[in-house]
């Protein structure tokens, strides 16, 4: 089994590593491949047909870039595409400016996450600055008012239940009961439906029509499959939402649904929902989901970097020791006077895949200034614990702080942000290897194929 | 209207899709090959599956000259048959039992445990709900709803309270009330998160240590139908760290054709010991292998 579409077209093009140039049936196994990789991740089978087809044609037309292996090639008209198809735009909420309240009215099927995705909609409003408030319209499922009040109480947003019977009523005087207390934003969350049940699709309509939304946001789980598109075409058809926020995306899943909303519906997605914390609902990044769907994080970047910085052969050792056996206080060491050339730590582990929550995750406490403080604790530590940080106990740690003069709070802080790049280390590893250990050669083949074109910046992703 | 009926209502726009390729014009030639492997990989079958199910029917098909739609539709129904495993033994009614159910959040768990109570107070089982979900917003509020339409006691305690203590509690209590069935809600988690799955497998292990050899227990995974490809990952995970006993298939209500059962069942060896193919608590029913895959190919 391949594990993502780099790695495909890695094999796929192996054979023909001292070829020029592509024939037709070269291209033709290729988008085959593609194919497999799409459906893989649950894009829709006809968005993959267009998708495939267009990606053909613009494989045997477009101009073939010198300095890339025909891989390379393929993958950079296939991420191209996929970008595009994504929205190249990010796309933001739409509130009307001069209209108080605003409404935001929320749909979806059972289970996506629409209650948890409203009040971390409306932790994130708050946090902008605007007085939200929850609307309790899901008058079906027990306790689902419950579950929003409590969650409301949690991020401190006041919630609006009525007498929880009918969701129409409850959304009209929840509208009401904003104006009242001079809020500027209403949240109405609804009862999960599935597109073909009429009964809920009227109310659903009824609801629209009384509260007015400003915008409508369906709430899409990543971890769907095929019908995903029926899903969302009935929703279009009969709800018109506006955009879309993905849920559950801190899984594992490819989240191939999302193209095909896009593809279907030609609706934006506008938020990406991971985490089960109030605060974890962000802004939509498309190119980076293109990536994700294709299984391939911004290593191009971090290789591409590396080339630039120093020569291909050390770099290329220092990927795969780093790969093989994680990374030591000796690396952090050696690769510092790299990383500041590079960027800074914050550049580089943010073009890791996962490197960007890692940095949230830290509390923005990685900057460039700290890396001279952090070569002063290294420098205190003894060989082995530089090569092994696993064995820094807490008598070693008060040692290394009196040794550098830091606290033993920033040794602890070094010896937790190292934690972090070694678990990113590993991810990385998993991504480019399935968790499987790698060989030099292949590390070798990775580096070619991916970072060491004669003039890397022109395959920037 | 009856169960089956149900199914086949649910199933009924795959069943169209593949009606159509069956009788365009009759002929079996390359386009029809690729249109069935299209149409089984669209109900979330995934790729390689559908791949090895057509080319099995294709060299069937050349072996034993079936040319007509009848006899490739019943070839089609009994290759897929064969993916599923047996049902050795069914938790649910081979009492007395103890059942974890387990999934991913919004798959379903909270409701089936309700609809699964139901079903056994009606056939005269002494049943007690375990309400292990201390995480999740009005998840225990959610499921005292359900425990009082069952007419079940519900143990449980508050939020935020010790998942695996509870289980404990639950045991103790469903010993005291005699029970034959001991249904327990879990937090629903993503397998991707470790510690979670790490707090979910002491869980299952506290639970079973406390049960003992007298009330075998049983860890199933819930898993909605409108999953995609992942769903595979997700069972694989929660496999490895559980060693699940079976699987139940929520809202196959819907347009979705609940394929990915297919390839976790190929693919992990679990059976399917119940699916759901409606709101009602008599729309959540055993699998029958058969009966699905008819559903599903449209076999008269």
């Amino acid at each position: 089994m391949f594990n993502s579409l780099s790695d495909r077209l890695s094999a796929t093009f192996s054979g023909l590593a001292g070829k020029g140039k592509l024939t037709e049936d070269d291209i033709n196994r290729a988008m085959r491949e593609i194919r497999l990789a799409l459906l893989e991740a649950d894009v829709n089978y006809r968005v993959v047909r267009d998708f495939v087809g267009r990606c053909k044609e613009k494989c045997l037309t477009a101009e073939v870039m010198d300095s890339l292996t025909p891989a390379q090639n393929v993958t950079k008209v296939v991420l191209d595409e996929l970008t595009a198809l994504l929205g190249s735009t990010d796309a933001k909420l739409a509130l009307a400016p001069n209209r108080t309240p605003n409404v935001i009215m929320l749909v979806g099927l059972q289970g996506s996450g629409k209650t948890t995705a409203a009040a971390k909609l409306a932790y994130l409003l708050k946090r902008q600055g605007k007085s939200p408030q929850l609307a309790a319209c899901d008058t079906h499922r027990p306790a689902a008012a419950d579950q929003l009040e409590t969650l409301a109480n949690e991020i401190g947003v006041p919630c609006f239940r009525g007498d929880g019977k009918d969701a129409v009523e409850v959304a009209r005087q929840s509208i009401r009961e904003a104006i009242d207390h001079l809020r500027d934003v209403v949240i109405v969350d609804t009862a999960g439906r599935l597109q073909i049940d009429e009964e809920m699709m009227q109310e659903a309509e009824a609801i629209k029509r009384v509260v007015k939304p400003d915008q409508i946001l369906m709430v899409v789980d990543a971890m769907g499959g095929q019908d995903v598109v029926n899903v969302v075409s009935t929703f279009a058809e009969r709800i018109d939402f506006d955009g879309v926020i993905m849920s559950k995306l801190d899984g594992d899943a490819r989240g191939g649904g999302a193209l095909s909303v896009r593809a279907v519906t030609g609706k934006p997605i506008m938020f990406a929902s991971e985490g089960e914390k109030p605060d974890s609902l962000s802004e939509f990044h498309p190119d980076r989901m293109a990536k994700r769907i294709l299984g391939m994080g911004d290593v191009v970047g971090i290789i591409e970097q590396a080339v630039s910085q120093a020569d291909a052969e050390k770099s290329a050792a220092d990927a795969e020791r780093m790969l093989r056996e994680g990374f030591t206080m000796n690396d952090l060491l050696d690769q510092m006077k790299q990383i500041r050339k590079m960027g800074g730590l914050r550049k580089l582990l943010g073009m890791l895949p996962g490197g960007d929550k890692a940095l949230a995750e830290a509390g923005n406490s990685i900057d460039d200034s700290q890396l001279a403080r952090v070569e002063a604790i290294i420098f205190s530590m003894t060989p082995e614990e530089r090569a092994r940080p696993k064995i820094i106990n807490g008598r070693r740690r008060k040692r290394i702080a009196d040794g550098c003069g830091r606290s033993v709070s920033d040794v602890n802080q070094l010896i937790k942000q190292w934690e972090q790049m070694n678990k990113m280390m590993g991810k990385l590893k998993s991504m480019t290897q399935g968790g499987r250990s790698i060989n030099k050669r292949q590390m070798r083949n990775m580096m070619q194929q991916m970072g060491l074109p004669n003039d890397p910046r022109s395959m920037r992703f | 209207m009856s169960f089956t009926d149900r199914l086949k209502d649910g199933l009924r726009r795959s069943r169209e899709t593949l009606n159509e390729i069956f009788y365009m014009g009759g002929e079996v030639d390359e386009q029809f090959w690729e249109d069935l492997e299209d149409t089984l990989v669209m109900g979330d079958m995934g790729a390689e599956v559908a791949l090895s199910v057509v080319d099995d029917l294709r060299d069937q098909a050349a072996r034993e000259g079936l040319g007509t739609a009848r006899s490739l539709k019943r070839a089609l129904v009994k290759r897929l048959e064969g993916e599923f495993p047996q049902v050795e033994r069914d938790p649910f009614d081979d009492t007395p039992s103890v059942v974890l159910f387990v999934g991913i959040n919004g798959a379903g768990k909270t409701t089936t445990v309700g609809k699964l109570a139901s079903v056994a107070h009606r056939q005269g089982k002494r049943v007690v709900i375990g309400g292990a979900d201390t995480f999740r917003a009005a998840a225990i509020e959610q499921l005292e709803v359900w425990a009082k339409r069952a007419a079940v006691p519900l143990i449980t305690r508050e939020r935020g309270a010790d998942a695996a203590s509870v289980c404990y509690d639950v045991l103790d209590r469903a010993e005291q009330f005699r029970a034959d069935l001991v249904l327990v809600d879990t937090a629903g988690r993503l397998h991707t998160s470790d510690e979670l799955m790490r707090e979910l497998a002491k869980v299952v292990s506290v639970t079973r240590k406390r049960a003992g050899e007298d009330w075998p227990v049983s860890v199933v995974l819930v898993i909605d139908a409108t999953t995609g490809q992942n769903g595979l990952e997700q069972a694989r995970q929660f496999n490895d760290a559980l060693d699940l006993d079976g699987l139940i298939v929520t809202k196959l209500d819907g347009t979705a054709k609940g394929g990915i059962a297919v390839r976790i069942a190929h693919d992990l060896q679990l059976p399917i010991l119940r699916i759901g193919v409606g709101e009602s608590i008599e729309d959540l029913d055993r699998f029958d292998a058969h009966a699905f895959c008819e559903a599903l190919v449209g076999q008269e």
